[in-house]
């Protein structure tokens, strides 16, 4: 294998779950596959969109029950690592045993980026199974750099081989991010990776700015395809690297291929930064809340707007779909009060 | 006569209990027992005339003939180790740690089953809060395919046993809503939250509705038990009116039309802890509650 500057972990098949409201088939997950892995995409994940476990009532059920779809992952890789992210709190230990015996090699356990020490039991956990653990801290913009390093560092000590920071809500400028990685870098002993988000239009640009601080592994999505606004492309990653001279390992000519002719023509609508992809990004907000948002603004007639604006305002944080629907009803009654009045 | 209690673990919980059980006709609390000598709760014990030992639960095994109940806040490990060690004294335990060696009691539902039964286990807090809506639900509809429950507490208010294990929290959880809630199939999440100011505790509740139910008679029972919990936990509360949201839903437990969403929130007493920890509020009023009822069926009257 060559070496490159940096790795490719594409989320597809997980980050880009939320934007299909976790509706994969076993013949999606193929096709995808087998395109990133000829593109050399050296690490595919694949889980619910909120991790393993993640199907629920919260969260949206998957069509197809994920340790299946993992299995076609598995099977349907020939050099690519198939990774899992799990949430403690919403997945179990149990399930990182399971993927184990699936043939999942990497394990990303994923908090807010506050609560690193719940990840210990996990991360222990992956190591016995002999997976690759990563550490992943979630809407990293609601912490400081100095505070991240403290809980990197935590993740560090529990036997994590990565950390990685995830710009959740599409929040981050180049210089938020310049300014976390390079604190990070310089404090751990283990290599960095950061997932960024598009909902300021920021993604590709934040990935190369993480490069340039030492991230040695970044995150994309075919076609964007995500939570939010979207991800960072990974064939628009590709491409851009290969123009500032990043040996990336993979062929973007590839990776153009797979999101023209295999993601584009499932998904339910392009990912564009419309007003309320831009709101997350602009108020902070966990980029998966938004089509639930959208869901509760239709059932409970309430600006999806300002469903987005309070959440911001609550310090919401991943995992609290919940709170929408709480929002709504919230709205509705003001709403509805100021129209007695009025 | 009233119980002679003992309450072991001097950490937050113990010390909210304590402050608790000081208020009870029929629970004479007469220790807190510790194992740190420089711990706040030993010494609010001292100041209000009870013994306050630091010798852990091997002091109350030694005066075990001073007690009738014991109420143990430390953590599963030492539960473990100490559960047979009560039960051969004679004391019986409230369990508030996740170790579960004797049968689960949600306060609300199944009070009164064991009552007779040498240790009982206090499940979560999360099992504490939103079982009792599952149970709620499920006396409403004529099967309750799938149950789920979000908690989300206060990162303040989370402790190291909660955080290092929360795999355990989730799966108790969770088989609280089949066993005593009387959902078929049920999941449980736990989120949380670093907000500051600190959040106040937030459960939700999604009941899977199968086709032929009776709206109606669901959101009443919902309601029927927001009075019951609130009886013993005064900050349990609906934070909004409970909805049927029309699906389908493909549940684990099989396709319904619709789900119910119970949306509430625990705001603690604040009797040691402030009132945003209605996550250990709960689990220790809901303790008092079934310590009183034992109370009350050996006899003690108020």
């Amino acid at each position: 294998m060559t070496t490159t500057d940096y790795r490719l972990i594409d989320s597809t098949l997980r980050d880009g779950s939320h934007a299909i409201s976790h509706q994969y088939y076993a013949e999606d997950v193929i096709k995808i596959v087998a395109g990133l892995d000829r593109a050399g995409v050296q690490v595919i994940e694949i889980a619910h969109g909120d991790g393993l476990g993640g199907s629920s009532f919260n969260y949206g059920f998957s069509a197809v029950p994920e340790k299946e779809l993992i299995a076609r992952a598995c099977e349907t890789a020939q050099q690519a690592q198939i990774a899992c992210l799990m949430l403690p709190g919403i997945g179990l230990a149990d399930d990182l045993r399971e993927v184990r015996e699936l043939g999942v090699s990497v394990a990303r356990i994923a908090v807010h980026c506050t609560e690193a020490d719940i990840t210990e039991q996990h991360i222990k956990v992956a190591k016995e199974l002999g997976m690759e653990a990563i550490g992943f801290l979630m809407m990293a913009h609601m912490n400081s750099p100095e505070g991240l390093v403290e809980q990197a560092l935590l993740m560090q000590s529990y036997g994590a081989d990565t950390i990685y920071i995830a710009d959740s809500a599409g929040a981050m400028t180049v210089d938020d991010v310049r300014r976390r990685v390079s604190a990070l870098v310089k404090a751990l002993d283990i290599p960095l990776g950061v997932h960024a988000h598009n909902n300021l239009a920021m993604a590709v640009a934040n990935s190369i700015a993480a490069y340039e601080e030492g991230a040695k592994n970044l995150d994309g999505t075919s076609a964007g395809l995500g939570a939010g606004a979207g991800n960072c492309p990974t064939e628009i990653l590709a491409a851009v690297s290969t123009k500032y001279g990043i040996e990336t390992g993979v062929d973007p000519l590839v990776l153009m291929d797979v999101a023209e002719e295999i993601v584009r023509p499932i998904m339910p609508r392009q990912q564009v930064i419309d007003r309320a992809g831009l709101l997350l990004g602009y108020a902070g907000v966990y980029g998966s809340f938004l089509l639930h948002a959208e869901r509760a603004a239709e059932r409970y007639n309430v600006p999806v707007s300002e469903i987005l604006l309070e959440l911001g305002r609550r310090q919401v944080v991943g995992g609290q779909e919940d709170m929408i629907i709480d929002v709504a009803l919230e709205l509705a009654r003001t709403h509805a009060e100021a129209e007695v009045t009025a | 006569m009233p119980l002679r209690c003992a309450i072991v673990g001097s950490g937050n919980i113990g010390t909210d209990l304590m402050v608790k059980m000081m208020r009870s006709d029929t629970l004479q609390l007469a220790a807190l027992v510790g194992i740190d000598p420089a711990s706040d709760g030993l010494a609010r014990a001292k100041a209000l005339g009870l013994d306050a030992p630091h010798e852990g639960p091997d002091w109350v095994i030694e005066h075990g003939d001073d007690f009738d109940m014991v109420f143990d806040a430390t953590s599963a490990y030492v539960h473990v180790r100490y559960h047979k060690k009560y039960a051969d004294a004679g004391i019986t335990a409230i369990d508030l740690t996740p170790a579960a060696r004797g049968p689960k009691v949600i306060a609300a539902v199944n009070l009164t089953e064991h009552l007779d039964a040498p240790n009982i286990n206090m499940v979560t807090c999360g099992g504490q809060a939103t079982t009792p809506m599952a149970y709620a639900i499920s006396r409403a509809v004529p099967s309750l395919p799938y149950c789920e429950m979000v908690s989300t507490v206060s990162s303040k208010s989370a402790g190291p046993g909660t955080r290092q294990n929360i795999d355990e929290f989730t799966k108790t959880t969770s088989t609280a809503l089949r066993e005593i809630g009387g959902a078929e199939t049920s999941k449980a999440i736990i989120i949380l939250n670093p907000a500051d100011p600190p959040i106040i505790m937030r459960n939700t509740v999604f009941g899977a509705l199968p086709e032929g139910t009776d709206h109606d008679a669901v959101i009443e029972s919902i309601y029927a038990m927001e009075k019951d919990v609130a009886q013993y936990v005064p900050g349990y509360r609906l934070k909004n009116k409970p909805v049927i949201e029309e699906g389908p839903y493909n549940t684990p437990g099989g396709v319904v039309p619709h789900r119910v969403v119970v949306l509430l929130e625990v705001e603690g007493a604040g009797d040691y802890l402030p009132p945003y920890a209605g996550n250990l509020d709960i689990m220790t009023a809901a303790a008092m509650r079934v310590g009183e009822a034992i109370a009350e069926h050996r006899g003690v009257s108020a």
